[in-house]
């Protein structure tokens, strides 16, 4: 086994540097940096909006492009998060807690520098995971009939509303909402049109680049709109040569990186723990081991190192069921995953035999996309940096116009430009209202398939709901379902001080 | 008691999902609900239209048991009345100009008319940041991406 997962990672190198999707790794690398350090621009919002660039490419260069703008986005945002203090992206929440004061004490190059280095290492251990632990993965999932891929989905979906962020039952409720746009468009058994209003442009479904850039591109401009606070550019004066940490940075921040690493891919295990929760463990574990605790907040190096490595390691973990189950941990994977199916590609346990190349192309790419990235930012670091300082006044007009001509250019259909601008007036809304519209996109990725696998379960056990507890692997699914809500309203009623120290600050974050 | 459940964000959300999903179940009974064991096209809908529901009833409940946050408001503080309207704006005008006058004369008012939103903005400024995004915008999806939309048309 250890054999045939090096001969194929071999073939992915293979893939992952032929002449065009290098090229597509790069530019995928190079814009999801760009935008995704510009203030503002999330990893959500950066990816949606450079989803409809990949729509002419082949599956494979398509694929490679957006996990290049996943994580160049990423790296994008932890530049804006240390010199800017202006977190985009959840998980860089902490990051800002010692990287901006590092920044005033003029060692923010350093911070990057590390960044750079704990991301490759976070990342380097998620590859390897991924390599060996996803072929078990699909021989176990190959096993599964349509009650134990649905009761699969449910704990998916539920793990990835309730532990996200923000209240649970709204979190929940939002999956619902995501799940019931999911169903707009005709039923796939009868063709029957369901809540498509008698509109026929509705009858394929709702659009999912719409839907993504109405949640996370309008709805985010109205929100930001004359709220964010002039940028201090002080310390944004990075240059090359300050990258490089002196020797004793360097000796602390490495086994800091370790122990996040290992944190982030522990808390990828747990369906649903993304790579927010897991940064926020680690921090406070790094703080709890430290002989200083009382220093973390005013420029500690390792609490750099710790949870930008373990953010990686657990995003890369996350692509693990993603991939081989098809059933995504987060709003993002969820992007990923509907791309996939964009172009075609059916998700779940038979891609990676069917479709090797994009999923061990994907694998590698990975690794070179990395050093692509460590590549590009060293010597650019002073052009993202001037990139900083592009005042949101010409940002959303221009990202706006990439919203529209993007969602245009997804079927070349106006009527979906106008689904964008009504969805973005629902997304704020539901944000006034304190809720959160990642899940809605994880609803709207699984809903068609969990509906389909519902009802050939219910089929195949003549109508008997009981059929998802008397399957034994479906039962446990159905048991970490139970546990996990039960958890939840434990938690919630004892609430203060019952989760240690990482809940807290994410409700801070926020 | 029931002015201050008024100003609770809770209570308008638990509303909003609560009839949203009365409205979801109801609707889904105009489609052949069939039985558990043959399901038809409404019996997913319905059945998500009662969780929603209950959903929306828990959150009306917490709205009921917990107390007003300071500073609870439905709208935001700064109401950017203005910047919305200018922001929606922009997607409607590339909609409207698009289907009648093409991509240039689209991408223009699109950027133009949403720049407008901010509190910052000039005419100059907007006027050159348009052009400026015309520009390349154009040269990226019209020739690099070749999108079917024309840059300029007459009429439908």
């Amino acid at each position: 086994m250890f054999a045939t997962a090096l001969t194929d990672l071999w073939y992915g190198f293979g893939v992952a540097l032929e002449p065009h999707n290098l090229m597509w790794c790069f530019i995928g690398v190079l814009a999801g940096n760009m935008v995704g350090v510009l203030p503002g621009m999330g990893a959500l919002a950066t990816i949606s909006i450079l989803l409809p660039l990949t729509f002419g490419i082949k599956p494979v260069g398509a694929i490679l492009m957006l996990a290049g703008v996943f994580y160049g986005s990423q790296y994008g945002g932890a530049i804006c998060s240390i010199l800017l203090n202006l977190p985009c992206h959840p998980p860089h929440a902490v990051t800002c807690l010692d990287g901006f004061p590092l920044t005033k004490q003029g060692r923010g190059g350093a911070a990057l520098g590390i960044t750079v280095i704990s991301s490759f290492v976070g990342d380097s251990w998620g590859i390897t995971e991924m390599i060996f632990l996803s072929p078990i993965l699909v021989r176990v999932a190959l096993q599964f009939g349509p009650a134990e891929i649905c009761s699969l989905m449910l704990l998916g979906l539920l793990a990835g509303s309730t532990l996200a962020r923000g209240s649970p039952v709204k979190g929940v409720a939002m999956t619902v909402l995501g799940l019931l746009i999911g169903i707009v468009g005709s039923d796939i058994e009868t063709g029957t049109p369901r809540f498509t209003f008698g509109i026929p442009n509705l009858f394929d479904g709702v659009e999912i680049v719409a839907l993504a850039l109405g949640l996370f591109g309008i709805a985010e401009f109205m929100k930001s709109v004359n709220q964010l606070s002039e940028v201090d550019t002080k310390y944004t004066n990075v240059k090359f040569k300050d990258l490089k940490p002196t020797r004793d940075e360097f000796r602390r921040a490495v086994p800091a990186m370790f122990r996040g690493t290992i944190i982030g891919s522990l808390c990828s295990l747990i369906p649903g723990t993304g790579p927010t929760i897991a940064s926020f463990v680690s921090y406070a574990m790094e703080k709890k081991i430290s002989k200083t605790p009382e220093k973390f907040g005013t420029g500690m190096i390792e609490g750099v190192a710790c949870p930008e490595a373990s953010t990686h390691s657990s995003c890369q973990g996350d692509f693990i069921p993603t991939m081989t189950l098809g059933i995504p941990g987060d709003a993002v994977m969820a992007l990923i995953l509907g791309a996939l199916m964009i172009q075609g590609v059916v998700p779940g346990p038979q891609l990676i035999t069917e479709h090797a190349d994009i999923f061990w192309g994907l694998v590698a790419s990975f690794w070179i996309g990395n050093i692509i990235l460590v590549i590009l930012n060293v010597p650019m670091i002073g052009l993202w940096v001037k990139l900083l300082t592009i005042p949101y006044k010409y940002l959303y007009p221009s990202a706006l116009f990439f919203v529209c001509i993007g969602v245009y250019s997804a079927n070349n259909d106006m009527f979906q430009v106008g689904e964008v601008v009504v969805i973005g007036i629902i997304g704020y809304v539901l944000l006034l209202l304190d809720f959160h519209p990642a899940p809605i996109l994880l609803g709207f990725v699984l809903g068609p398939r969990f509906e389909e696998n519902f009802r050939r379960a219910m089929l195949i056990s003549r109508g008997d709901a009981l059929v998802f507890i008397k399957h034994p692997i479906s039962a446990v699914f159905v048991a970490l379902c139970v546990i996990l809500i039960g958890a939840q309203i434990y938690v919630r009623l004892r609430k203060p001080k019952a989760i240690g120290d990482g809940i807290p600050l994410v409700e801070m974050a926020e | 008691m029931f002015d201050t459940l008024l100003r609770k964000r809770d209570f308008y959300a638990g509303m909003l999902m609560t009839l949203l999903g009365i409205g979801v179940t109801f609707n889904a009974t105009t489609y052949t609900l069939g039985t558990l064991m043959h399901m038809g096209p409404g019996m997913f809908p319905f059945l998500l239209g009662i969780v929603l529901t209950g959903l929306g009833l828990t959150i009306f409940g917490t709205a009921l048991a917990t107390p007003l946050g300071e500073d609870e408001h439905i709208l935001p503080r700064q109401r950017e009345w203005k910047a919305w309207g200018f922001i929606l704006a922009g997607p409607i005008s590339f909609i409207v100009l698009g289907e009648f006058f093409g991509m240039v004369p689209a991408t223009f008012a699109c950027v133009f008319v949403s720049s407008l939103g901010d509190r910052d903005s000039t005419w100059k400024g907007s006027f050159l940041l348009a052009a400026g995004v015309t520009f390349f915008g154009v040269l990226l999806f019209a020739y690099v991406l070749q999108v079917p939309f024309p840059m300029f048309r007459w009429g439908h």
